[in-house]
């Protein structure tokens, strides 16, 4: 699965485990990555949250944008079902409370028309209507006396249902106008229809009267989306709305919506239960939403700046446990490098005892039997060439000699591997240290000065690692001065009741300033190639672990001196092992 | 009471055969009564046959360890002084041995003049001693 070993390998890398990128890039690489890791964990629940609070807010705000539209609405609607529902119920009882010849009567019609336009508005006028459509009586502004509405639907309609109220239209009245009609059954099984005509400017009254926003637009419409008032936004009166009526519903909806102009607005619609009719507002978004705009650019900054803070922090904090991360690398790959360069240094010493006491041995037995010879040849006075058989035999114990030497010097060399610490004469140490180089120190003409304080008070040290430290400083010494002319001294005096001071002072290379700062950092060397970079700052770790000081100065051309102060009694923490 | 050369009683114990048979030859030449032992249990025997003023002792044999000689003589024999001798360039068996009662030690391969010197005084403390 590819997206598994992606992952694995990139896991494979935090963790270290792949040691063969362990180059400065590798920690760039490893703090880029878990930079975007932290990141994305940060930044993704905060964008969850955002977009839900965002949503929420929305949602929530909208309900709150909504709901006094709905409730106008609803008013609205209410107001324009009693309108009617009044006007039906007067129509309704002029028909019930009086006979068929009663209406028919002029003047009876005439005086109910008076008296009915008086208590309620909007009646234009007042017909009679006999079974066969024709009208039988009117009373109102027009002559409609005799008119025959045997063939128009709405007549149809009244004798199927009993009652009708019709759409807004202009008729031949040319202002607009709806009609109530109500059928009335006999007690004979005849019937008559009693019609009355409303002016539908008391429409335009009512919603002017309903407390309008300045910026919304409320109107009524029937099912087919003509106009039965005059909106402000899409026409007059019986035109036709310029979009799609939404779906038939009682209840009042609110949907937000974009109309054909483009503006982006709230439209709520309520159906009227019993009529064609359906009210209708829309108001505009912009205006409704400027809260919510205000609101929307604050979150947009909390976030933007809270994905910023979360950058720098992550950064930062990764930063220092990068640091931290290589800073340990460093220190135990040096702890292991002198760990290994003790352990080779400990197996060369201890190959070094094993040979020096194998060798001893035959080196005695050398010794004596060239004694014995010589031991002889001293007991015979008359023997030829007596003189240069013991001139030979001299030669050969001097080898003897020599080479007691050497497997001495060997085993005192393997003697500091055991780690203890024990009381030291520092001048002995560095004697002993430094006769390894006599050899050296003559065949280069180096001339090697030896300016010991005696007596110098013995210190509780390690004899092994004070002998390492002096042979990494001589040597050093060694390879910096020229031969024939190289000069190097070693100095040793009582610096103060608890403190011996040791220098090494060479007429040497010298160093600049750069290489001074470093030169006791861990792999870092001047000998290209041939060096570890660790002699010196081994040395420095084992002079600090003693309790002592280094300190070194040196200027380019005419030489170097290191400064050493040893403390007579150990530091509790050094081993007694 | 000094006693002459050619009155010490030394008795070598050393594992390498060519080492001892050559040293108690030069010492023989030097009138020193000589004997031999190549290993611990050995001189120890030889010892109980006849004491002599001085043991010089290897440190380093198979089988019993010089130091244990040298702790079965001082403990049976402790008149005996005993000289160590070690290839051991350390002075640490030395140093042991000397709090355990030896007189000195010598490291191999040593002059045979210092060694004889080392004998008489070592001799000349057996001898006080009796």
């Amino acid at each position: 699965m590819p997206f598994r070993q992606y992952i694995s390998r990139h896991f494979d890398e935090l963790l270290g485990k792949v040691e063969a990128a362990a180059s400065p890039t590798r920690y760039a690489v490893l703090r880029r990555k878990l930079v975007l890791i932290m990141v994305a964990v940060a930044v993704l629940p905060l964008s969850i949250m955002s977009v839900i609070n965002f949503e929420q807010y929305q949602n929530s705000l909208s309900r709150e944008l909504q709901s006094p539209m709905r409730v106008l609405l609803n008013k609205t609607r209410s107001a324009f079902e009693f309108f009617l529902a009044e006007r039906t119920a007067t129509v309704s009882f002029v028909a019930a409370a009086y006979s068929f010849e009663d209406l028919a009567d002029e003047h009876e019609i005439n005086r109910i028309f008076q008296v009915v336009k008086q208590k309620f508005e909007g009646f234009v006028d007042l017909g009679l209507i006999a079974a066969n459509g024709t009208q039988v009586s009117y009373a109102g502004p027009y002559k409609l006396k005799g008119k025959d509405y045997s063939e128009q639907s709405w007549f149809n309609e009244v004798i199927f249902k009993g009652r009708y109220v019709s759409d807004v239209f202009l008729g031949f009245r040319h202002f607009p106008h709806l009609v109530i009609a109500v059928q009335h059954l006999t007690e004979d099984g005849s019937y008559w229809v009693l019609r009355a005509t409303i002016d539908t400017r008391q429409f335009d009254r009512l919603i002017a009267s309903a407390g309008l926003e300045p910026d919304m637009d409320m109107f009524l419409v029937n099912r087919n989306g003509v106009l039965q008032t005059t909106s402000l936004n899409y026409g007059k009166v019986l035109e036709r709305l310029p979009f799609e009526m939404p779906g038939a519903t009682f209840e009042t909806n609110v949907r937000t919506f974009t109309d054909p102009e483009g503006r982006d607005l709230f439209m709520a619609y309520t159906y009227f239960p019993e009529t064609e009719y359906a009210l209708m507002a829309v108001k505009p978004r912009t205006s409704a939403l400027k809260t919510w705009y205000t609101m929307r650019t604050d979150l947009v900054a909390i976030f933007l700046l809270g994905v910023l803070f979360i950058l720098v922090a992550a950064y930062k904090l990764m930063g220092v446990l990068i640091r931290r991360l290589q800073e340990s690398d460093e220190r135990r790959e040096l702890a292991l490098r002198q760990m290994e360069h003790t352990q080779k240094l400990s197996s060369i010493g201890r190959l070094a005892a094993g040979v020096a006491h194998e060798v001893n041995n035959p080196l005695a037995i050398i010794n004596e039997k060239a004694g014995l010879m010589k031991d002889l040849m001293g007991m015979k006075a008359d023997l030829p060439d007596k003189e240069r058989y013991t001139g030979l035999i001299d030669a050969i114990i001097r080898s003897v000699e020599r080479c007691r030497g050497i497997t001495h010097r060997m085993l005192g060399f393997a003697r500091q591997m055991d780690v203890k610490i024990e009381n030291i004469d520092v001048n002995e140490v560095l004697k002993e240290t430094v006769s390894f180089l006599e050899k050296e120190a003559t065949y280069r003409n180096i001339e090697l000065a030896m300016n010991l304080a005696d007596p110098l008070p013995f210190i509780a040290s390690d004899r092994g690692q004070l002998q390492q430290v002096f042979l990494n400083i001589v040597n050093n010494a060694f390879a910096a001065v020229a031969d024939q002319e190289g000069r190097i001294s070693v100095t040793t005096w009582e610096k103060g009741p608890d403190t011996v001071g040791i220098s090494i002072q060479d007429n040497g290379c010298g160093m600049n300033d750069d290489t001074l700062k470093h030169i006791f950092e861990p792999f870092f060397t001047t000998k290209k190639g041939s060096g570890t970079g660790l002699g010196l700052s081994i040395t420095y770790g084992i002079v600090k672990r003693l309790g002592g000081d280094i300190a070194v100065q040196s200027k380019p051309g005419q030489g170097t001196m290191f400064t050493i102060f040893l403390p007579r009694t150990a530091p509790d923490g050094a081993s007694k092992s | 009471m000094s006693l002459n050369m050619d009155q010490w009683k030394v008795l070598l114990v050393d594992d390498e055969e060519e080492f001892v048979t050559t040293l108690a030859e030069r010492l023989s030449i030097r009138g020193i009564q000589t004997r031999t032992a190549l290993d611990g249990e050995t001189g120890l025997r030889r010892l109980a046959e006849e004491a002599p003023h001085v043991l010089l002792l290897d440190v380093m044999m198979p089988g019993m360890r010089g130091l244990d000689v040298l702790r079965a003589v001082k403990r049976e024999h402790p008149g005996v002084q005993v000289i160590l001798l070690t290839g051991q360039g350390s002075t640490k068996d030395g140093i042991e041995g000397m709090k355990e009662g030896a007189f000195d030690y010598m490291m191999k391969p040593f002059d045979i003049d210092g060694l004889v010197a080392k004998i008489g005084e070592a001799v000349a403390k057996a001898a006080g001693g009796r």
